[in-house]
């Protein structure tokens, strides 16, 4: 996926959140760090562009809710949590770049919790990859991209943060032992 | 990460760093309506607190139970301890009981050593003698940063009883070690000769030091030293070395005025100068809670199972030096070592 590619889908996915919510009222964006935040402030541009809508927009780390901790050498690191609205009653949607097991968005939803009780929470991913190992799906997808759950990584590179925008299918690092 | 927090000498630079980055967003943790993560669920935190510290022991404390690890408060008094439990069977009885981390405080320098040797757990100091109040100094880098953007050339100092304190001695390793600017400054009675060693400079002048500062920091004066005739009088102490509202004029506009608590109003503080905006005192309790959440994330957050518990060594307890050679990569200079005929300052 180039940045074209990336950038078509960022706007039709606005659209789809739009469409099926009938407009902007109520809707928060609350991106997973590292990139879903980014990929979250995109999306608000384009609402905003689309609707002349203001769609308050949050980030959130999800490390301390992660069900692997201690299972690692290291701690994992964490990244700053920065969501200043109320959550309570809005149509929340959850965005990041790539849905894989589904135990990130696990870990996101047991967060959004702890900041209040939304309405209704809802799923934006640039990258669906498959191999769920949980009972979780997408509302809202970039593209859907099949690939080897062990030997095979997608990676989302952002501007804001690589540089540039691509999606790229690499071979996976061993993990060190 | 680290296994065991014992001396700042023992981290390093990008160590304290990660330390600090990470207690930024335990902050952030603090400011939610519901203050408490599951990032440390099931595990075990023992505050095993030899000497009463009512403030360090509830900071541990909230900071283990905002991880939502269980949290057993073990002080000596009313406890096996007083019916003359050693050190090591109370360690051995806590590892039975599946610690995973052990927060000590104890009035003997290197105490929180030794125990590394006897248990698997990972250990903090909080505390132990003169020696070493490690997660002080970090929270108080940390309060530092959110007024000054770096701690290169920082100018700090940390005034009054220098001797008696493991504040001073941690927080003039960790400034130092950041690149920071210390001179210790009090009655020549209760600055140790040797401090000039830990990298900090030496002044008897409060006021010659006060307009080059960055900040000033002032230590407890523990009155029930006065019997031991360090200074003549409390009165005379706070008139040479207490910081007066005059003496913070005398400071430049962004120099902060810091504490570690508990304060002396009017003797070492004037009070109307612990009320001031620049004074962080109470910022330093908040942060303490995030700094000591981001160590035990860090140091319980990997997998104990993949780093080897220390050898047990057959030493007799309470005999450890106060440095400890093996967790220091740089040797330590001899004058390290302070006097030890008191019991500690209270941080």
């Amino acid at each position: 996926m180039d940045a074209e590619e990336i950038k078509r889908a960022v706007t039709r996915i606005a659209h789809e959140i739009l469409e099926r919510n009938k407009g902007a009222e109520r809707l928060v964006l609350v991106g997973i760090a590292n990139r879903g935040d980014h990929l979250a402030e995109r999306l608000a541009k384009e609402i905003r562009r689309i609707e002349g809508a203001e769609v308050p927009v949050g980030a959130l780390d999800i490390t301390f809710y992660r069900d692997d901790i201690g299972m690692r050498r290291e701690a994992p690191e964490v990244h700053e949590t920065r969501i200043d609205f109320d959550v309570t009653g809005a149509v929340l949607v959850l965005v990041d770049d790539v849905l894989f097991t589904g135990r990130t968005i696990r870990a996101a939803m047991d967060a959004l919790v702890d900041f209040g009780r939304p309405q209704a929470i809802q799923l934006a991913v640039l990258i669906d990859r498959g191999h769920r190992e949980l009972p979780i799906r997408a509302d809202y997808v970039g593209k859907n991209v099949p690939t080897r759950k062990d030997e095979e990584e997608v990676r989302v590179r952002l501007e804001e943060l690589d540089g540039d925008d691509a999606v790229v299918i690499g071979v996976k690092e061993r993990e060190p032992a | 990460m680290i296994k065991h927090l014992l001396s700042i000498n023992q981290l390093s630079r990008e160590q304290v760093m990660r330390i600090l980055d990470t207690a930024e967003s335990f902050r952030e943790v603090g400011t939610r309506v519901i203050k408490k993560v599951p990032a440390l669920r099931g595990r075990t935190v023992v505050n095993l607190f030899y000497e009463n510290s009512t403030r360090t022991r509830i900071s541990f404390e909230l900071a283990a139970k905002r991880l939502s690890a269980d949290v057993i408060n073990f002080s000596t008094s009313g406890s096996s301890v007083s019916k003359g439990e050693s050190l090591k069977d109370t360690a051995l009885t806590l590892q039975a009981m599946g610690a995973d981390a052990i927060v000590m405080r104890h009035s003997s320098s290197g105490a929180p050593h030794t125990l590394t040797k006897w248990v698997h757990a990972s250990v903090l100091n909080a505390g132990d003698g003169t020696h070493e109040h490690p997660t002080q100094a970090l929270l108080d880098l940390f309060t530092i940063r959110e007024h000054f953007p770096s701690f290169e050339g920082l100018r700090m100092a940390i005034v009054g009883d220098v001797r008696h304190s493991r504040v001073a001695r941690s927080l003039t390793l960790a400034t130092v070690k950041m690149g920071g600017d210390v001179t210790l400054v009090g009655p020549p009675t209760l600055i140790p000769p040797q401090a000039e060693q830990w990298g900090a400079h030496i002044s008897y002048d409060l006021d010659e030091v006060l307009p080059k500062l960055d900040v000033c920091y002032m230590l407890r004066v523990q009155r029930e030293r006065q019997r031991q005739q360090y200074f003549p009088s409390v009165r005379e102490y706070s008139r040479r070395w207490g910081l007066s509202p005059a003496r913070v004029r005398a400071m430049p506009e962004e120099a902060l005025v810091m504490h570690p608590g508990p304060m002396n109003r009017g003797v070492e503080i004037a009070s109307d100068v612990a009320d001031l905006p620049r004074a962080v005192i109470t910022d330093q309790v908040t942060n303490g809670i995030a700094v000591r959440m981001s160590l035990l994330y860090l140091m319980l957050g990997g997998d104990a199972s993949k780093t080897a518990p220390q050898e047990r060594a057959a030493e007799p307890e309470r005999t450890a030096e106060p440095d400890q050679p093996e967790l220091q990569p740089e040797a330590q200079p001899e004058g390290l070592r302070l006097p030890q005929t008191e019991g500690a300052s209270r941080g």
